[in-house]
């Protein structure tokens, strides 16, 4: 209790207000702990990374100053923008075409025997094997960035979405069927709002597989993105300017996946209260 | 009190003052074909199972598990084809389902994502009622359920009693003449069963429908149903059919426990049953 107000109403509200920072604080305990991680380890690197020899590694501070130089110029902004507009309009195509294929898949029989096993060989196999035949196929420009990505993309969104449908439980079909529901109002009613969560993540998957296939397919053509600076860094042994389009890939992955993580949270909200996994903090 | 075997009933005729069964169950058979890793064998789950509801009638159907109860509510409801035999409800023969019967599934089966009130709405949205027309009704069966107060939690919100409940005004909401339940209280505790086995009798009072359900237990059998079906299993079929002999109101549930008739009926039914656990009849120690 606090004695250090003479009136009760002052008293309270310090209390109150004592107890809203103890109450913040507390909640966000866990974001302390990764955020004193993080500066753990920046310090470690910014101690070791001065040590070495700067052909072979940078260190937080050089980095930063590299970052600002690169933001300055505009060069960073170029990339992040010829990096993100392929990487969108992929990973677009991808859930776009990947949904309904992976609805109709996990829902027919008749069309998982068709087609499963390519879904599931594409799934399996690396899909960076197949980048020299799309470049044949799309040349070295956008075109085939958006290919690559959606290459990548593709698969685990089909595969999440029509597991999915194979874990929607049989008697919700037959409540839809005591109702008379046509094969489409199943479709839209059960199958697809059932299967939102899987869908998700299948996103979720496939947006950290857009961020690698990017930078694959500009490793690749080496033309222009992030990709792209980090190729032409490295040619110049600039460990530096390495560093700061791989950090912002870092962010960028981090980020997105994070992104669809919280969409996630807001399309399906009743999944949390059916599944097993961990509330919120 | 009258026990008959179905054999050496008669079919009922139409001369009888005109009246016809609301459900006529007629030589129902049905073979499952279990295919394992390499032999298919076949279950015969139900073997020439013959029954007629009466319009309004309250009819129970019990009996050792895997006797075919469930089987046989699935072929009523049209979710499940009969091998050889004819389902008719009203005067139309069952070949699919229909709006004619509604079916309360043994685990609630509700929409996750769908609150109550939209799990309610949702056989009326696939039967095309307009909006406005769905929210009065579903609102309106979710108070005869009693769960005014909690129409817009979803299910995961729901205790099991709620969620048996939603799934009952779920099967109302269509109006359905025939009213078909699978062990729908049998997850619950004693007082939210007695609560909800309430609410059944004052629903069939005041629309008068006609209510087929199974059940484990017996005493909820014989305080509910006008007959009681016994059932025995390998394979499926009728064994006896009892007349609960108790007529008027049902709803006093502790008047009625404390009847001889109660007690009656429910140790025939019982020792039936026992009979076909142990053998033939009832040995005399066990009594
Ligand atoms: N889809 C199915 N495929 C194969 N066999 C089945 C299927 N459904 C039911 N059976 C078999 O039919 C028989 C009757 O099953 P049913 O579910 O109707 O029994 P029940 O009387 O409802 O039992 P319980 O009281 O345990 O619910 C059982 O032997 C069961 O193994
Ligand atoms: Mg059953």
């Amino acid at each position: 209790m606090s004695i250090a107000s003479s009136t009760a109403t002052t008293a309270e509200t310090a209390e109150a207000g004592r107890g809203f920072w103890r109450r913040f604080l507390w909640n966000r305990r866990y974001t302390f702990v990764t955020i004193a991680s993080l500066v753990v380890l920046m310090l470690a690197w910014e101690f070791f990374g001065r040590r070495m020899d700067p052909i072979f590694a940078s260190y937080p501070t050089d980095i930063a100053k590299t970052f600002k130089a690169e933001v300055q110029d505009g060069t960073l902004q170029t990339a992040l923008f010829d990096s993100l507009k392929p990487l969108a309009l992929g990973y677009l195509i991808a859930a776009l075409g990947g949904i309904p294929l992976g609805l109709v898949l996990g829902r027919y029989r008749i069309v998982e025997a068709a087609f499963g096993v390519y879904i599931t060989a594409g799934y399996a196999m690396p899909m960076v094997a197949f980048i020299p035949l799309l470049i044949l196929w799309f040349g070295l420009g956008f075109s085939v960035k958006v290919a690559v990505v959606v290459v990548m993309t593709v698969f685990p969104i089909v595969i999440s979405t029509w597991a999915g449908v194979n874990s929607v439980p049989k008697s919700l079909v037959e409540v839809g069927k005591s109702f008379m529901a046509s094969e489409a109002a199943v479709m839209r009613k059960i199958i697809l709002p059932s299967t939102v969560p899987h869908i998700m993540t299948g996103l979720r998957l496939g947006i950290g597989r857009a961020v690698i296939g990017i930078v694959i397919a500009e490793f690749f053509t080496s033309i222009g993105g992030l990709g792209g600076l980090i190729i032409n860094a490295g040619q110049q042994f600039d460990t530096s300017a390495l560093f700061v389009p791989v950090v912002v890939l870092m962010a960028l992955g981090v980020g997105l996946t994070r992104g669809v993580g919280w969409l996630e949270s807001r399309v399906a909200p009743w999944y949390a209260g059916v599944s097993g996994g961990r509330d919120p903090e | 009190m009258t026990t008959s075997t179905l054999d050496s009933e008669p079919m009922t005729t139409p001369a009888d003052g005109g009246r016809r069964p609301r459900v006529v169950i007629d030589e129902v058979s049905k073979r499952f074909t279990i295919t394992e890793r390499k032999s298919t064998s076949t279950v015969q789950a139900l073997d020439r199972v013959s029954l007629e509801v009466e319009d309004g009638e309250i009819v129970a159907l019990t009996g050792l598990s895997g006797c075919g109860k469930t089987t046989l509510l699935r072929i009523i409801m049209g979710l499940e084809k009969a091998s050889s035999g004819t389902v008719t409800v009203g005067d139309k023969v069952v070949t699919g389902c229909g709006y004619d019967r509604g079916l309360v599934f043994q685990h609630a089966e509700l929409f996750p994502w769908r609150t109550a009130l939209q799990n309610v709405e949702f056989g009326l949205e696939v039967k095309g009622v307009p909006a406005d027309e769905r929210r009065r009704i579903a609102t309106e069966k979710l108070e005869l359920v009693g769960l005014g107060n909690a129409m817009d939690r979803r299910p995961d919100q729901l205790s099991g009693g709620m969620k048996q409940r939603v799934g009952l005004a779920r099967a109302l909401s269509i109006e359905p003449e025939v009213l078909l339940m699978d062990e729908p209280f049998g997850a619950l505790d004693a007082q939210t069963r007695e609560g909800l086995q309430m609410e059944v009798l004052r629903i069939h009072r005041e629309t008068g429908k006609t209510i087929v359900f199974v059940t484990h237990d017996l005493d909820e059998a014989v305080l509910l149903a006008d007959r009681v079906v016994l059932m025995a299993p390998n394979p499926g079929r009728v064994d006896t059919i009892f007349d609960i002999p108790i007529k008027g109101p049902r709803e006093d549930f502790f008047a009625i426990r404390g009847l001889d008739e109660f007690a009656h009926t429910r140790y025939a039914i019982w020792s039936r049953l026992m009979a076909g656990v142990h053998g033939d009849a009832p040995r005399e120690e066990e009594r």
